[in-house]
């Protein structure tokens, strides 16, 4: 296709629009966060004033950022094996086999995705105080009661992902291992699951991403001994100053996992969400 | 939308015919499936379901702050909370109704916006060119960022009156000291935000559309004398129409339900033109521990999102076919 020279405008253009949208709040936070106090104080400065690393340095003792940290760390990993272990057995079942109720599920847990979050925060509160007074188990302000919450955010689409990557793995190959005399987990976990690993990897990213960033929840459901960064990092504001530079600094440690993860990973995600939604 | 498997061969066990010569019978075939989802549907139930049936429950109970301890016990009183949700001769209609009209605005514009600023990166980036890997990788970082991050950045470039945004506005001679984040300017710092961290989603799935798309269409279309505008109409944009038809949803859906991004950039004082249905629900239910009038309102919420979704699928499911 012959590409007329207007296009060609219309591209260098709008590309370079799109990059400086994209850019600049990028350049404010990573300048920002290399700049002294007295410059986050004042009129904005496009370059800093002097170049320091103190607030990577001092973000840590400002907060209690490393407590915020293993917190979210905690409930995301566990948030996402979880979910990714459960969504496996789940897909398993949908991709290969035929039973009654089948559709019922899927349609249910694809539903899911559309609720409002607000809507089952308050009894989902309510009946996580509730068992927590009839069985001991604490669920509120707790790691476990965060972990069983955000597993359940990523499960429908990790469930709809793995249903496109399973059935683009040959049947042949399940068949095979069961004429070896494998049960089914054998044969989920030796052969489907060693095929689908780049589905894996992308699934339990976005796990951890949907944990990581999560804030409704978290702002209701932790306590001072649980809080994650989501809701650690306004301690950045106090009555009298807020301190941007480790605002930034801090945003900018613990958004790197999570961005070059998801860079790492995004094509399979891609894959698995054009599997399921152009067939 | 679209999600069943083309890949529906037999299936290798349950079905088997020669079922005899496994010996495994301490459990029957025809319950594997139903064990493999166990622990996927226990957590939908515990976390999604029950809740969600919980809240339809006290969208009839009066659950205040008076009865929160004993929430199993509070007084059943039918209607009454829909009434006052939906009573817009009295205060909290009002407000209920302001926030919807927001709500929607919002979403609407959001999805339009991130909708055509991710087809126009799509378009621009289907060439090869130097640096285009890059470009792409770039323009993906703000979705893959944590929202409060996101967030937070553009506070800092909208707070205060010698802000980024203001600093640069007075520096162009175009004025500035407005407050960005207060009245109704925060309606736009809302939209500005949501779109920077949203847009790239779109762009994502419809350059995986893009793909799709046979190359010798395009090919035809030109020999016809097709010019690319021509082109990008007749043949791009209706042969995207199944991923932006899931897209668009998704996108509405995740808007139309935002609570992180108004919440983050205004703390807990967020201004009425900014003040989606989310956190008028939060703010009538945690703040005010009435419960029961909250659940009324995310029922209602939930309700709405039903018939649009419902009514947005038949509609764009029977345009396509006629198609």
């Amino acid at each position: 296709m012959r590409e007329p020279r207007w296009f060609q405008w219309v591209r260098g253009v709008g590309l370079c629009l799109l990059t400086l949208f994209t850019v600049i709040p990028l350049y404010v936070m990573v300048t920002t966060s290399v700049k002294p106090l007295s410059d986050v104080q004042d009129t904005f400065q496009w370059l800093p004033s002097a170049l320091t690393l103190e607030p990577y340095v001092d973000m840590w003792s400002t907060v209690r950022l490393a407590d915020y940290f293993v917190n979210s760390a905690v409930v995301s990993l566990g948030a996402a094996a979880f979910s990714v272990l459960i969504a496996l057995f789940a897909a398993y079942a949908i991709s290969r086999y035929r039973f009654r109720g089948r559709d019922a599920f899927r349609f249910t847990v694809l539903s899911t995705q559309m609720f409002p979050g607000i809507l089952f925060l308050l009894p989902l509160y309510l009946i996580y105080a509730t068992v927590g007074q009839a069985t001991g188990i604490v669920l509120q302000g707790s790691h476990i009661g965060l972990i069983i919450t955000y597993l359940t955010f990523s499960l429908p689409f990790s469930i709809w992902m793995l249903v496109s990557y399973f059935d683009s793995i040959p049947v042949d190959l399940d068949e095979a291992a069961y004429i070896d005399g494998a049960g089914p987990v054998q044969t989920l976990w030796r052969v489907v699951i060693p095929a689908a690993k780049p589905g894996i990897a992308a699934v339990s990213i976005y796990a951890f991403m949907t944990a990581w960033g999560e804030t409704l929840f978290a702002s209701i459901m932790t306590d001072s001994d649980s809080t994650t960064l989501a809701i650690g990092l306004r301690d950045y504001s106090t009555q009298s100053t807020v301190y941007w530079n480790e605002v930034m600094s801090a945003s900018l440690v613990v958004s790197i996992p999570v961005v070059l993860g998801f860079l790492a990973l995004q094509r399979y995600l891609v894959q698995g969400l054009t599997a399921g939604a152009v067939k | 939308m679209t999600v069943t498997s083309t890949a529906s061969t037999a299936p290798p066990s349950g079905t088997e015919p020669n079922g005899s010569r496994t010996r495994r019978p301490r459990i029957s075939k025809r319950s594997v499936p139903y064990l493999l989802l166990a622990p996927a549907l226990f957590f939908e139930l515990l976390v999604h379901i029950v809740p969600m049936l919980g809240g339809l429950w006290m969208s009839f109970l009066r659950l205040n702050q008076f009865f929160l301890r004993e929430w199993m016990s509070a007084p059943f009183t039918g209607l009454q909370n829909y009434r006052f949700a939906l009573d817009f001769d009295g205060a909290a209609g009002v407000e209920l109704f302001q926030s919807f009209a927001v709500t929607i605005a919002f979403a609407v514009i959001t999805v339009g916006v991130s909708w055509v600023m991710g087809l126009a990166a799509a378009l621009f980036l289907q060439r090869s060119f130097p640096g285009r890997t890059l470009l792409r990788g770039l323009f993906l970082v703000p979705y893959a960022l944590p929202i409060y991050t996101s967030v937070m950045i553009w506070k800092f470039m909208l707070d205060r009156s010698d802000g980024m945004v203001n600093a640069t506005l007075s520096d162009l001679g175009l004025g500035g000291e407005r407050f960005w984040l207060l009245g109704n300017n925060a309606f736009l710092s809302l939209t500005v935000t949501a779109i920077w961290r949203l847009w790239p989603f779109a762009f994502l799935a419809l350059m995986a559309g893009l793909q799709s798309i046979p190359t010798d269409i395009y090919d035809a279309a030109a020999v016809d004398g097709a010019g690319l505008w021509q082109q990008i109409r007749t043949i791009t944009v209706p042969m995207l129409q199944p991923v932006s038809q899931v897209l668009i949803l998704v996108l509405f859906l995740w808007t139309f339900n935002d609570f992180n991004v108004p919440y983050l950039l205004f703390n807990q004082a967020v201004p009425s033109s900014a003040n989606l249905i989310s956190i008028h629900i939060y703010q009538n239910s945690f703040l005010t521990w009435n419960f029961g009038l909250g659940s009324a309102m995310s029922t209602l919420l939930l309700l709405f999102l039903l018939v649009i979704t419902a009514g947005y699928l038949m509609l764009t499911s029977r345009r396509s076919r006629n198609a």
